[in-house]
């Protein structure tokens, strides 16, 4: 395989919360991303996905671990120009389309904000057509850049948010619960649009959800985190057919089929966190590209 | 309506004023709920779903109408009451709660944050029954156990803040069934939790039904939890339902081009096409009420009379129906989508149907 775009090394993210508390939302969380692939993070609420995300566009600030982007050390103190190549290159999608869109600006310069701070434009026009042009891609019209985000729907808001990624021409999108907040329907649109975006563009995805059967549709590997640590990560093939992991398999289990003959006769596997140890365990290979904690 | 049929919604119609002006929400709801089954309710959001059901129980907002409709609940062998023709007093003291009783979306806002959880739990029997206190704490620790609570006596004191999530639904679910009601409804009741937890909440609301005979309607957008639950489906677009039958009709033989779009929006495990079957665009604005099938614009097998006229319910058995034009014995033959037929087929298959 080609050299990995992003590199995560040991990661740890905790947080103070006050003299005697300390929250240690991500332990020791390691994993690849190559160019072009999407990685999909899975786990319960609380497990430290949207943790990784933000401190992996460092939205916060590691406790320990290394981060290695492009090439470049984005963990630590960052000078000036590791900075600009870590906003340039590396974009996020958030879950909730109404507020991360500034209410009080247009579309067209929310998407190009980012082109303002780059100076990626030689004149006002060549701005219009770039912003112009990502609309078009994200299935909105060129005509919207006018607009105001109370104007559209919940699906085009996520579609504006999309857009304001892609402008940057990033090589790495953290999508985080991108579609959760969106009607079913719409949910489809937009996973659609991501794929098209993917085979145009060759950018990766690091792609958080909870929902484990869109996580296997659109991922290439997955990575399973349980209370802060990585317990099992491999291949979407490897993760669905063969988990190993305990808590896997009944994360796996509980997901309801669409399909009423078969869900009807399936049961859950219970798993029980209440003892589990994770600080003594161990990554042990199990497979190809399949790891887990044991 | 039929012998074994607990509630009946017919020809129901709502709308709600609004500054923008009157939205259209509700136009023209049936179905029946058979005793001791489950129905689901599916469709996006507003499509109608959860105000349909706060009809049933009662709760409209106060800019709500009602143009039209009856909703019949069955008291007895042969009698019925129209629960529209009830006061909210009325409703109040003998319905909601008693006979029909609601379990919401979010535990954490529909429990009060202020009041211990025991308490919470013997309201509703000291409103609607004459029973003493002793009586009522016993009987509530006893529905703690029901729902799954270990150490109920102790927990009886807690406040809402001190459990889990879904310690606080099975908390929502004791305080439902306090008062021994017939029906319950969920409305996404499992939205707001983790899948492990979701699957413990349904087996437990599943089992609790078998245990004390209720009817269930489930409001839902998750497909694999209506496979799950489900023994009737009603799919809701635009303030009308679309398309019922039974779970396994509607998902293993659907007929109305939404439904197709709802089951393949979300992939099943084996999914492996290059892209999802989607359905373009968005919902109508119920405000400007769509001439013709709602649904028109953003099917692709519409056909003009979709533009002019609504499509009645189309009969294709006894238990199921749809209103689509594409069932008329005159309308051209279409080809399903590909990824549908691939994903039905196997949907089937999986099912050993042939």
């Amino acid at each position: 395989m080609s050299e990995p775009l992003l590199k995560v090394e040991n990661l740890y993210q905790h947080f103070k919360v006050s003299r005697n508390f300390t929250v240690k939302a991500v332990n020791g969380v390691s994993f690849e991303i190559y160019p072009g692939e999407t990685y999909g993070l899975v786990g319960e609420s609380g497990s430290g996905k949207t943790t990784i995300g933000r401190s992996i566009i460092r939205l916060y600030d590691p406790t320990a671990g290394e981060i290695i982007f492009n090439h470049r050390k984005i963990s630590g103190e960052l000078d000036r120009k590791t900075r600009r190549m870590l906003r340039k290159n590396m974009q996020m999608i958030f879950q909730d389309p109404m507020s991360s869109l500034n209410p009080r600006k247009k579309i067209g310069d929310i998407i190009g904000e980012g082109l303002d701070i780059h100076g990626l434009y030689s004149s006002k026009k060549e701005r219009n057509n770039i912003i112009g042009e990502i609309l078009e891609k994200v299935g909105l019209s060129p005509a919207h850049a006018e607009r105001y985000p109370h104007q559209f729907s919940g699906g085009q808001r996520q579609r504006v948010g999309i857009a304001r990624a892609l402008v940057m021409k990033p090589r790495l999108i953290i999508a985080d619960e991108c579609i959760s907040a969106l009607d079913v329907s719409i949910q489809a649109q937009v996973v659609n649009l991501m794929k098209d975006i993917q085979a145009q563009t060759q950018c990766a995805y690091l792609f958080i959800a909870h929902d484990l059967s869109m996580v296997k549709y659109i991922s290439d590997r997955i990575g399973v985190l349980h209370l802060g640590y990585l317990v099992e990560t491999g291949s979407t093939q490897e993760i669905f057919s063969n988990p190993v992991h305990p808590y896997t398999k009944s994360l796996l289990s509980a997901v309801p089929y669409p399909n009423p003959r078969v869900e009807k006769n399936r049961r859950p596997l219970l798993y029980d966190s209440s003892n589990v140890n994770y600080a003594s365990a161990t990554m042990k290979q199990v497979g190809d590209t399949h790891f887990a904690l044991l | 309506m039929g012998k074994n049929i607990i509630l009946s919604v017919k020809n129901l119609d709502i709308t709600f004023r609004t500054n923008a002006g009157k939205v259209h929400a509700i136009r023209g709801v049936d179905f029946e709920l058979p005793t001791g089954k489950t129905l689901a309710l599916v469709g996006e959001s507003g499509s109608g779903k959860s105000v349909t059901m706060k009809a049933v129980a009662g709760l409209l907002d106060d800019n709500a109408t009602v143009n039209n409709g009856e909703i019949f609940y069955r008291t007895g062998e042969e009698n019925f009451i129209d629960l529209l023709k009830l006061s909210k007093k009325e409703l109040r003291r003998k319905i909601n709660g008693q006979q029909i009783a609601m379990v919401f979306q979010d535990p954490m806002t529909s429990l009060d944050p202020t009041m211990q959880i025991g308490s919470q739990i013997t309201e509703c029997m000291f409103l609607h029954k004459k029973i003493s206190a002793a009586e009522a704490k016993e009987k509530a620790v006893e529905l703690l156990k029901l729902v799954g609570i270990t150490d109920p006596e102790k927990r009886m004191k807690n406040y809402p803040h001190q459990l889990s999530g879904g310690m606080r639904q099975r908390v929502v679910i004791a305080i439902a069934l306090s008062c021994e009601p017939k029906i319950l409804i969920c409305d996404e009741p499992t939205t707001a939790l983790d899948v492990t937890i979701q699957a413990r909440i349904l087996d437990l609301i599943q089992d609790i039904q078998t245990k004390m005979g209720l009817s269930v309607i489930y409001i839902t957008h998750d497909l694999g939890v209506v496979a799950k639950v489900a023994d009737f489906v009603n799919v809701m677009y635009a303030g009308k339902i679309i398309e019922k039958g039974t779970v396994d009709e509607i998902f293993y033989d659907p007929r109305h081009p939404y439904t197709w779009g709802l089951l393949s929006a979300m992939p099943d495990l084996e999914t492996q096409d290059a892209r999802l079957y989607s359905i373009p665009g968005s919902p109508p604005n119920l405000l400007h009420e769509p001439k013709g099938d709602a649904f028109a614009a953003r099917n692709k097998f519409a056909m003009k009379i979709d533009e002019r006229e609504e499509p009645p319910m189309f009969k294709i058995s006894e238990t199921h129906f749809a209103a689509t034009w594409l069932l008329h014995p005159d309308a051209p033959k279409i080809e399903l989508p590909k990824e549908l037929r691939l994903r039905l087929a196997r949907a089937r298959k999986a099912a050993d149907i042939l």
